[in-house]
């Protein structure tokens, strides 16, 4: 029997780093601040967890001005969303494996 | 694999339970991210009743302008205080709907505890008011050259178009009253004496009508 764990992305196994993935595939690009009111979670915390997702190639970061602040945005990348539609059709075999 | 463990149930279907909630969480935040879904139902009878009252209003000054019309004829003062006096009562109408409005949607942002302003408020905000501007404008443009008739059209089909533009980052129901608008704006056009009619039934009570669709949909339950 095919262990159904096979297929998961440990990248997703953390819930914020999911969070973002799922924000960024529904939104063209979304910022910093937006993405940390959505998501309900402090600066670092999320500086973190983006950094390892741009790291794996699944996001692109964009950084530009806003006037004088910083606004930093974020967009997905072909390869994060086809590690992420992978991931959820690796959660419906599950679930359909268990029915 | 489907060993037991203390509690009777199998690994397996924790697992199950575990990915279930998962993929409801991506769900969820998928939704979340994309619409705006704090607009409520009771935003939408608000402004609709301030229509209808501002529609009664504009009954009346026409009424009184063509009672002083058949009196004394046409005089380019009255008609001046008529056009005067009919766009004071919309602008009045639009503000106190906009402002009744914002309360209610805000109202439910809280008891929800989402952020009223948000990503989707930004892109819905955007996305109605673009399409909605430029109709404002057009309209303006026609009174402009005294070419009140296709008013009443214009701004339905402008408004119409705007809440179907806007629907796609709120929740569904809205393009449906955006074709609602649409289809009775264009109707309006083969009737053209019954402006103020169509745009009561437009402004007024397809605005109540979906209104009170959208509070017992998802409100409801809620206060409940």
């Amino acid at each position: 029997m095919k262990n159904p764990i096979n297929g998961l992305n440990k990248v997703f196994d953390n819930r914020i780093r999911l969070g973002v993935m799922s924000i960024l595939i529904v939104n063209e690009q979304v910022n910093f601040n937006d993405l940390k009111q959505m998501l309900e979670v402090t600066d670092g915390n999320l500086a973190t967890h983006l950094v390892n997702l741009e790291d794996n190639g699944y996001i692109k970061v964009h950084k530009g001005f806003v006037g004088r602040k910083t606004n930093t945005t974020y967009v997905v990348t072909k390869a994060g969303e086809k590690a992420f539609t992978d991931h959820i059709a690796a959660l419906e075999n599950m679930i359909k494996g268990v029915k | 694999m489907s060993e037991q463990n203390q509690h009777g149930y199998s690994a397996t279907s924790a697992r199950s339970a575990e990915t279930l909630q998962e993929i409801s969480d991506i769900k969820r935040i998928m939704e979340r991210s994309s619409r705006f879904i704090s607009l409520s139902g009771l935003s939408g009878i608000a402004a609709g009743i301030c229509a209808l009252i501002g529609a009664y209003f504009a009954n009346r000054i026409l009424k009184d302008y063509y009672e002083e019309y058949n009196l004394q004829g046409y005089t380019d003062d009255h008609f001046a205080m008529l056009k005067i006096k009919l766009v004071i009562v919309a602008a009045m109408v639009l503000l106190a709907a906009l402002i009744l409005a914002f309360i209610f949607t805000w109202r439910r942002a809280r008891q929800n505890h989402l952020p009223v302003w948000d990503l989707t408020a930004r892109k819905l905000l955007w996305n109605v008011l673009f399409p909605l501007i430029a109709g404002g404008v057009f309209v303006l443009a026609m009174l402009q050259y005294d070419e009140w008739h296709f008013v009443a059209p214009a701004s339905l089909v402008f408004y119409g178009l705007a809440l179907v533009n806007g629907s796609k980052y709120t929740l569904s129901d809205v393009r449906y009253l955006g074709y609602s608008e649409i289809v009775l704006g264009l109707i309006s056009t083969q009737f053209i004496h019954s402006g103020l009619y169509f745009w009561a039934i437009g402004f007024g009570v397809l605005h109540i009508f979906y209104g009170a669709i959208m509070w017992l949909r998802y409100e409801r339950v809620n206060s409940q």
